[in-house]
């Protein structure tokens, strides 16, 4: 399936091999196949469709992914610029 | 935020939590020992009978949907309702489930807990509703309340640990950004099986033993995906464009060169025009066709469609000066980048890094040309 792309080289997501231990739960979670398996290890596969919805780094059990995730909509990023706290969007 | 009561012996059902106090590692979301079931309401109207359980009287609902459930889903996606659109969380039962049926969990959004119920014909099952604030999978999982948290309070809370002898839950995969499956197992004792993105692929994922395709797993947005969020933004864009018209015509009234009724009414005319013209190509437009826009920015595919229709539109109507014409068309293709923007909230690959990038100079811009297209229509009115 061709994935639409976004903007490319932006991603904060981060992947350390010798963390990981292989258990896949990010390969299950992952909503845009970023990630794939390489000799037994989770590797980034397609960094620019990563979307930083976070549900790779929340699952995984030893802390082998990061990423920078937050409310992604233009609405809450005006709202944090304004400083206001409260609403993201809705 | 719930004491926990760390002294004496508990009795009952629930070793699993027994050794967690007594290990004192409970987080606080975990419900007292002692905090009754909770029920979700029975006069709620999908609720067709009760069920008899230990717990008590659990919801009975089925998979078909009334005229009512449709025609309430239909009104949120034009904005109607949509923010007070929830179930009672708590545990539901679908069919006639017993203690080894799957557990099914949902968000208390209304639709999202339709689609599930919907999807599973045929099917006994329990329904887990956490209380998301009415809000959808998602949307909840992004902010935290679809989240571990609440997940393991709610089975506490709900009983279902005292309903299922099994400890299973089926979630959906776009819950995992709120959820660490691994947590929910440390602290419930129940593991958590991620199954497809869409609840109508759930048939198939769970004859096939809970097995996925890799299309259950992965995201679209296909037109029709994109065209069902259309109707919310058009909805807000028009609310918003509804309330600068009459500033235009106002202004137009005084400033123009007839009399106030006949000036207000004819720029008032061509600003809703204008301004409806831009709201269809930023906020219609775009989505609808938004992979074959160039241009990878939301805001510059905005810009892109908001060209020609602005110039459409310019050229259809009779401007005393050509700076009246230009003005129009530095504001209409200002707001159809800007309404294009907002639509990377929609979408599902947009990610908050992106936007952050593509909003450093596009927002900028689109602020400054709706502000020059505003000063350029004044000075119109003294420029011929």
């Amino acid at each position: 399936m061709k994935a639409a792309i976004y903007l490319k080289n932006v991603t904060t997501l981060q992947l350390n091999p010798e963390l990981c231990t292989g258990c896949g739960i990010c390969l299950d979670v992952c909503p845009h196949a970023v990630l794939e398996y390489n000799h037994r290890k989770a590797a980034i596969r397609d960094r620019d469709a990563c979307m930083e919805c976070g549900a790779c780094s929340r699952n995984c059990p030893v802390g082998a992914i990061s990423v920078e995730s937050g409310v992604g909509c233009a609405a809450a990023v005006i709202n944090s610029m304004l400083g206001r706290q409260n609403s993201p969007c809705c | 935020m719930f004491p926990v009561s760390r002294e004496g012996m508990l009795t009952g059902h629930d070793a699993h939590k027994k050794e967690m106090v007594m290990l004192n590692v409970l987080p606080d979301f975990m419900p007292p020992m002692d905090a009754p079931v909770i029920l979700p309401g029975q006069s709620q109207p999908f609720v067709m009978g009760l069920l008899q359980t230990e717990i008590g009287a659990v919801p009975v609902i089925t998979s078909e949907l009334s005229r009512i459930d449709c025609w309430g889903s239909f009104k949120a996606r034009w904005g109607v309702g949509r923010m007070h659109y929830a179930v009672d969380p708590g545990l539901y039962a679908l069919g006639g489930p017993d203690a080894k049926s799957p557990v099914f969990v949902s968000a208390n959004y209304k639709m999202s807990f339709d689609h599930l119920r919907r999807s599973l014909r045929g099917r006994d099952g329990w329904i887990l509703v956490l209380d998301t604030v009415g809000i959808n999978v998602w949307c909840a999982a992004g902010k935290g309340t679809f989240g571990t948290g609440e997940l393991v309070r709610r089975i506490f809370l709900a009983g279902l640990d005292r309903v299922v002898s099994h400890r299973t839950l089926i979630l959906p995969q776009l819950s995992a950004p709120g959820v660490a499956a691994h947590r929910v197992r440390q602290y419930s004792g129940f593991k958590v099986i991620y199954g497809p993105i869409r609840a109508d692929d759930l048939p198939v994922f769970l004859d096939n033993g809970m097995k996925a395709t890799p299309e259950m797993k992965q995201l679209t947005f296909t037109m029709t995906e994109r065209a069902v969020l259309i109707p919310i933004e058009l909805v807000e864009a028009l609310r918003a464009a509804a309330l600068i018209v009459p500033f235009f015509a106002i202004i137009g009234g005084f400033l123009g060169h007839r009399t106030f009724s006949e000036s207000a009414l004819q720029n008032g005319m061509v600003a809703a025009g204008a301004l409806l013209t831009a709201v269809i190509s930023g906020a219609v437009l775009t989505p609808l066709f938004l992979p074959f826009v160039p241009g990878r920015a939301f805001s510059l595919k905005g810009f892109v469609i908001g060209c020609p229709f602005s110039l459409f539109f310019l050229t259809a109507v009779d401007f005393p000066s050509r700076l009246s014409t230009v003005a129009w068309f530095v504001i209409m293709t200002s707001l159809s980048a800007f309404l294009a923007m907002n639509f990377t909230g929609a979408s599902t690959y947009t990610s908050l890094s992106g936007v952050r990038k593509e909003m450093r100079w596009s927002l900028p811009l689109e602020i400054a040309g709706g502000s020059i297209g505003i000063l350029l229509w004044l000075a119109a009115f003294w420029i011929h």
